[in-house]
């Protein structure tokens, strides 16, 4: 059984650095924002499997709840705080000026 | 017993967080990714938590299993109050910015 | 009586996240409870009465929660077809969509559920006004029927 999760382990570990492509290429900040978002989720359950295979998982639980929390709180701050800015976008009259200029 | 059935559950949420990457890498737009996040990505977690706090009740139920298993439950109700509400904060932000759709017809963003 | 159900609510999940039960922990839990009830006892309810049809929205939301389970297989099977076909069939769009709910909370419950139902999520909402995005036409149609609405309606007595 622990064979089992340690594979599970890093099936999830793939499909975070798969995430993480996006969050480094993503044409908009909000991509990388949602990117991140995913990985959090994803690391919540590799916190609850570590817990499963050292055999502690009353602690881990704990860890785990704070870290769900945590990335709620920091998707909803990034995004409240990207909300007004104009030049996310690239493409953007933002961009072409500072293009211009330099 | 229980066992194969929380290997069962823990395998389909591998599953859908395949999905839900594979449709983060793959969509056109932004608005198009949350689609496929928002929803993968949730019940992904629900599948996998469920399946791990199954196990953990695989040795009898103890005061102290049962307890770990209703934190972990726990876990699964925040990620499902959480998920969407910050799905639609994303959003609300990309309509703030201007992010601009993707459609059929016009093309790229 | 509204400190007295935030303090339950409260002391209950102490004892759940904490997990000892001898008079010390115990006692240190109903200190803190009783000093944040003190402090916050109006955020989680606004309300001051509660009626016994407060009670009935509980059973049926409840009732609601497998239904809604059922949906988010369903949409997960339908992005999961969308995502791994080769050629992508979508063809996403903006709806807008009027919605005759009136409480904060069926408004909370029923965006959260279009969001996780096939094919759509709330982006905005005006004045009762949804706007969503959706995948293709024929969910667009789905949605616009309004069958999900009337469940919620159902749920928070508003039918």
């Amino acid at each position: 059984m622990e064979n089992f999760f340690i594979g599970a382990g890093l099936a999830l570990g793939f499909l975070t650095l798969l995430c993480l492509y996006r969050a480094i290429v993503g044409p908009t900040v909000l991509d990388r924002i949602v990117s991140i978002g995913v990985i959090g989720t994803k690391t919540t359950v590799i916190l609850l499997l570590m817990g499963f295979i050292y055999g502690r998982a009353d602690m881990f639980v704990d860890i785990a709840l704070a870290y769900a929390l945590l990335n709620f709180l920091a998707t909803i701050s990034a995004a409240k705080f990207f909300r007004t800015r104009k030049s996310i976008q690239p493409g953007h009259k933002y961009f072409k000026e500072r293009e211009g200029r330099e | 017993m229980i066992t194969v059935l929380s290997i069962l559950l823990f395998l389909a949420g591998v599953f859908f967080f395949f999905t839900a990457t594979v449709g983060l890498l793959r969509m056109p737009d932004f608005y198009c990714r949350m689609q496929a996040t928002g929803k993968g990505d949730t019940l992904g977690a629900f599948l996998t938590i469920t399946g791990l706090a199954l196990y953990n009740l695989n040795h009898g139920f103890t005061l102290a299993a049962v307890l770990v298993s209703l934190k972990i439950m726990f876990i699964v109700v925040f990620i499902f109050v959480a998920n969407p509400t910050a799905t639609h904060a994303i959003a609300k932000a990309g309509m703030d910015c201007g992010v601009e759709p993707w459609t059929k017809e016009g093309g790229n963003t | 009586m509204r400190y007295i159900v935030v303090f339950l609510i409260l002391f209950a999940h102490w004892v759940i996240w904490s997990g000892m039960l001898d008079a010390f922990h115990l006692s240190l839990g109903v200190i803190s409870c009783g000093i944040v009830t003190a402090m916050s006892h109006d955020f989680l309810f606004r309300r001051d009465k509660f009626l016994p049809q407060h009670i009935t929205e509980v059973f049926r939301f409840i009732f609601y929660i497998p239904w809604l389970m059922y949906q988010i297989f369903l949409s997960n099977i339908h992005v999961a077809k969308i995502v791994l076909s080769p050629d992508m069939p979508i063809d996403p769009k903006f709806v807008w969509y009027k919605s005759k709910l009136k409480k904060d909370i069926s408004h909370a419950a029923y965006s959260n559920s279009i969001t996780l139902t096939p094919g759509t999520i709330t982006t905005d909402i005006v004045d009762g006004q949804y706007y969503v995005h959706c995948l293709d036409q024929k969910v667009a149609d789905d949605l616009l029927t309004g069958d999900m609405e009337k469940k919620v309606a159902h749920v928070f007595l508003e039918d």
